[in-house]
């Protein structure tokens, strides 16, 4: 069974179709992008499958739970990380801080525990502390640890989010355009460090993105949006190759009678 | 719809790490600074410094739900009203120690801030401030109300006695002093508790809430729980501190709890430090030794000299005194 099913999602807003039932899935250790044309609807998918929006019909599963209508907050625990377009930091607390903040879902001491510094809340604590001085060494954040984050540069910012997400140990890991704003020697560290990650922690990734070239480096899996519809579902070199996506792209002029 | 009013914080934290022996020497010289005062000051200023360190310890309580949490509580002298009328009415009417009176006066303020927590989830900055200050009006007036007056006293209030030093001490000390040492003790407790409570899980989680919303829930954060909680715990923090100013002025009336007390508290928080444990501390200081010294600079017209003296502080010291302690060791760390 795959880790993450859509299943005939519908999106509407008032009188607007964003997603017209789409169906796809996702399986374990996959990367999947994401692909489509500015307005396909790639964004409000995300946010279905995120749980930030309820769709108007269909379900989205995810290792083998209905995850529709779950509150957001609950879509962690489950093993679902994400990160943001706009970058979605904690700005006033340090690079340490929001990493540390990743392993939320990872603990359960609650105020009290907290105030006491119980057991149980210092147990966590160092376990997290160790997670997160782990990550900040794989990302190449330690220098920075203790900086707050709103003064560092963007790109290291998105790596910041990275760790954010990867401490929460999810299964399934959703990142909204990753090479957003970034230089084309950034993106290459880029798709490196998926495959790395896709590696070492054996998760997924679903990859919404916009930059082509990375999509079609990392993925095993391509889904392409179109108004709201699914046009293609494949490998990258198939979905490269469909006529419907070349016509997304390019506009409707690549017809075969030109090429004949 | 939340109005987002924005505070200048005054956190990002980098702690450097600290040696037992340093943690030691650090414990050992705020208890001297805590007791040097017993020595040195007469019953009236002690007196004054007893209800500065309560006013810190309500700043604390406020700081917890606006500083850290981001909700804004033009409202908290009403949880301190509330506090204060829960230990004076068991004192007087039930004849309770003053000691038995802080769990329940703790745990009514709890639950009171949990019931404002509610709304608050709703209404976000600006409408938010303006419901809690309509609470902090609305006290006093609850306070006169005639259904209750055999309990509260009506206008005239009630009359309690501070504790009495007990017998054990090896020095002989005055009721004034051992409030001053029942007042620190108490503090410190909280404020250690509240530091325990802000350097972990939920303390990030609280932080992310106020920064990030949307962020803090992909998190895994139940951000409607956390304000909930965060307002129950920060209420009940000001109801301590509200329950100790009752006894240490012997008297509790509707008067003493007017709105001004909130702002008071606003101004405390924003003077020491918004989204900062010491800062409270300052903040306390700052609000009830300044209106003297407005107070000794003109008689005529305090309000004003303290109005410039307050100006000043914001304009000299925009993220507070907490901001300007972290810039100085932030020069002694030589970056």
């Amino acid at each position: 069974m795959a880790l993450l099913e859509v299943r005939d999602v519908i999106v509407r807003f008032g009188g607007v179709t964003a997603v017209a039932g789409v169906s796809f899935a996702v399986e374990e250790r996959q990367i999947c992008g994401l692909i489509g044309p500015n307005g396909a609807g790639k964004t409000t998918l995300f946010n279905v499958i995120s749980g930030i929006y309820k769709p108007t019909e269909g379900e989205v599963r995810f290792a083998g739970q209905g995850t529709t209508g779950l509150p957001r907050h609950r879509m962690a625990p489950l093993g679902l990380g994400r990160t943001f377009q706009n970058l979605a930091l904690f700005r006033s607390m340090t690079v340490r801080e929001n990493v540390l903040a990743g392993a939320h879902a990872q603990g359960a001491a609650g105020f009290l525990a907290n105030a006491l510094r119980l057991p149980v809340a210092r147990r966590e604590e160092a376990a997290a502390e160790d997670h997160a001085r782990s990550l900040l060494s794989l990302l190449d954040l330690e220098s920075v640890a203790e900086v707050p984050v709103a003064a560092l540069p963007f790109g290291t910012q998105k790596r910041v989010e990275m760790a954010r997400a990867l401490i929460g140990r999810p299964k399934l890991l959703l990142l909204d355009e990753p090479a957003g704003g970034l230089n084309h020697g950034e993106v290459d560290g880029l798709a490196t460090l998926l495959r790395d990650i896709r590696r070492n922690f054996e998760l997924s990734i679903l990859l919404v993105e916009h930059h082509m070239n990375l999509v079609m480096r990392v993925s095993d899996k391509v889904v392409a949006l179109d108004f709201g519809k699914k046009i293609a579902d494949g490998t990258p070199d198939e979905v490269r190759a469909d006529p419907e996506v070349i016509r997304a792209y390019l506009g409707a002029e690549a017809e075969p009678a030109h090429a004949a | 719809m939340s109005e987002n009013l924005v505070l200048p914080l005054s956190t990002a934290s980098a702690r450097p790490a600290t040696s037992a022996w340093q943690r030691l020497a650090f414990v050992l010289a705020g208890v001297a600074l805590a007791v040097l005062p017993l020595f040195l000051l007469e019953s009236f200023h002690l007196f004054q410094l007893t209800m500065a360190v309560i006013m810190a310890l309500a700043v604390l309580g406020l700081n917890i739900v606006s500083g850290y949490n981001g909700q804004i509580s033009l409202g908290h002298g009403a949880f301190f009203a509330v506090g204060a009328y829960v230990t004076a009415i068991l004192m007087s009417h039930l004849d309770w120690s003053f000691w038995a009176t802080l769990a329940p006066s703790a745990a009514i303020c709890g639950l009171v801030g949990y019931g404002v927590g509610f709304p608050a989830l709703r209404l976000g900055g600006l409408y938010l401030a303006l419901t809690t200050f309509s609470l902090a009006v609305a006290v006093p007036q609850i306070l006169k109300h005639k259904a209750i007056e055999d309990w509260t006293g009506g206008v005239q209030g009630l009359f309690i006695t501070k504790p009495e030093p007990p017998t054990w001490l090896p020095l002989a000390i005055t009721a004034d002093q051992w409030m001053y040492l029942v007042t620190v003790g108490i503090a410190a407790a909280c404020f250690l508790l509240a530091w325990n409570l802000i350097r972990g899980r939920i303390g990030r989680a609280l932080m992310a809430t106020r920064d990030h919303p949307t962020a803090a829930e992909a998190m895994g954060m139940d951000t409607a729980t956390l304000k909930t909680r965060a307002f129950a715990t920060s209420a009940m923090i000001t109801g301590i501190a509200g329950s100790l100013s009752a006894v240490a002025v012997e008297f509790v009336a509707p008067d003493s709890f007017t709105f001004g007390v909130s702002i008071t508290l606003f101004v405390g928080m924003v003077v020491g430090g918004v989204a900062s444990i010491l800062g409270s501390l300052f903040g306390g200081l700052f609000v009830l030794f300044v209106p003297n010294i407005a107070e000794a600079i003109s008689k005529a017209a305090p309000g004003v000299i303290y109005g410039i003296i307050l100006i000043a502080f914001l304009f000299i010291l925009p993220d507070g005194f907490a901001g300007l302690l972290r810039r100085i060791a932030a020069k002694l760390r030589g970056r």
